[in-house]
């Protein structure tokens, strides 16, 4: 409605999935995910098996959320990046274009300065990704399958 | 904002269950998550006080099944009822899908129902949305209470616009899944809708 619907195509997914793959490598992290400002889960990378990743992409989204809204008050700009350091594991929350949100968690194996260094790097290429996304998906052609389902299909889904 | 995954083939979906406070959102997330099959549903997550007022907001993921090939998610949200919560109340109406209103059927909430209706029109336009155009329904909960007002009587006050409405108990259940069905549907009636634009 106020925003346009958020869709993710195949070439892109590869693409992004590709940035967040190499960007768990490149600095060493345990698990790099993104998310859009809703929470919802876009792409995920690392030792995913041992994170609930929906869960905290819903908290992830909700933390950006509430900074958002003291910036707001604050009259200043949103605030892009967030640190939380703990004593296993640091989180690192990145905003990319004030659309997603890349969220990288790491140990001692690696170091704030190195995350920082390639949260950056990743950052323009998944910038340049997104606005491609979000340019196709305003074309025609790329109806939603939605289009197609009869009142029938929506009945079945709730008779179980 | 629902989010379509052609990869996945999946389509995501936020519900928000909204309501004045201790009117029962809560109770109904914790109800459908203790009668959904494990692998149907995530973690349920509860930001609230230490005495369970929702300080933040409540998030239960769901997945209800296919549509023709697309697995359908839905994400359920509850806001904090309280008043002075509003400022989170409108972060988490943000990406909205569909609303469910939880009205306390007791005697002595009329008035905060009707206070927490307006509070989400408001919030809602501020959002850029309206109310008229979105998928919502109407949930009268805590029928199981002593002094409570005639389902017509909270008709006439919260549901002008005749939306579909539900009496319940959220605590049993009553009322529960009907209500959720309900908005869920409208939702993705509301995706034929806009997919066949
Ligand atoms: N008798 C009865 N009690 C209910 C019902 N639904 C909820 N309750 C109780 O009412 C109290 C408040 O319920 P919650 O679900 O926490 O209310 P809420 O709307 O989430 O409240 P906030 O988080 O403050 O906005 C709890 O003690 C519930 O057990 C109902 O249908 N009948
Ligand atoms: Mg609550």
């Amino acid at each position: 409605m106020s925003e346009p619907q958020m869709v993710m195509y195949e070439e892109e997914f590869h693409k992004i999935q590709g940035i967040v793959e190499q960007l768990v490598k490149a600095s060493n992290a345990k698990v790099v995910f993104i998310i859009d400002k809703n929470g919802q889960l876009i792409a995920a990378a690392g030792d995913t098996e041992q994170m609930d990743t929906t869960s905290l992409a819903s908290l992830t989204a909700g933390n950006i959320a509430a900074t958002g809204g003291m910036a707001k008050l604050l009259r200043e700009n949103e605030f892009t990046t967030q640190f939380h350091e703990g004593e296993n594991a640091n989180i690192h929350i990145q905003l990319v274009d004030k659309r997603v949100i890349l969220v990288v968690i790491f140990d001692s194996k690696t170091s704030l300065g190195l995350v920082r260094l390639r949260v950056k790097k990743a950052c323009e290429h998944l910038s340049t990704i997104f606005q491609e996304l979000m340019a196709k998906a305003l074309q025609p052609g790329h109806d939603s399958p939605f289009g197609e389902i009869t009142d029938e299909d929506i009945d079945n889904l709730f008779n179980d | 904002m629902s989010f379509i995954n052609y990869l996945s083939r999946e389509i995501n979906c936020k519900i928000v269950y909204y309501g004045p406070g201790l009117c029962g959102k809560t109770a109904n997330l914790q109800y459908i998550y203790g009668k959904t099959n494990p692998q149907a549903r995530g973690k349920m997550i509860s930001l609230a006080t230490e005495t369970e007022r929702t300080l933040f907001f409540d998030f239960l993921p769901l997945a209800l099944g296919e549509i023709r090939g697309f697995k359908t998610r839905f994400h359920l949200y509850t806001v904090p009822g309280q008043v002075f919560y509003d400022a989170s109340r409108k972060l988490i109406l943000k990406g909205v899908d569909g609303v469910v209103f939880v009205a306390d059927s007791q005697l002595a909430r009329i008035e905060a129902n009707m206070e927490s209706m307006d509070n989400l029109r408001s919030n809602l336009i501020e959002q850029g949305y309206s109310l008229d155009n979105l998928p919502y329904v109407v949930q009268y909960n805590k029928r199981d209470m002593p002094s409570i007002a005639p389902v017509e009587e909270l008709r006439t006050m919260i549901n002008g616009g005749n939306v579909p409405d539900f009496e319940a108990v959220a605590i049993n259940g009553t009322g529960v899944f009907d209500t959720l069905k309900a908005v869920a549907k409208l939702v993705l009636t509301e995706l034929k809708k806009a997919g066949s634009r």
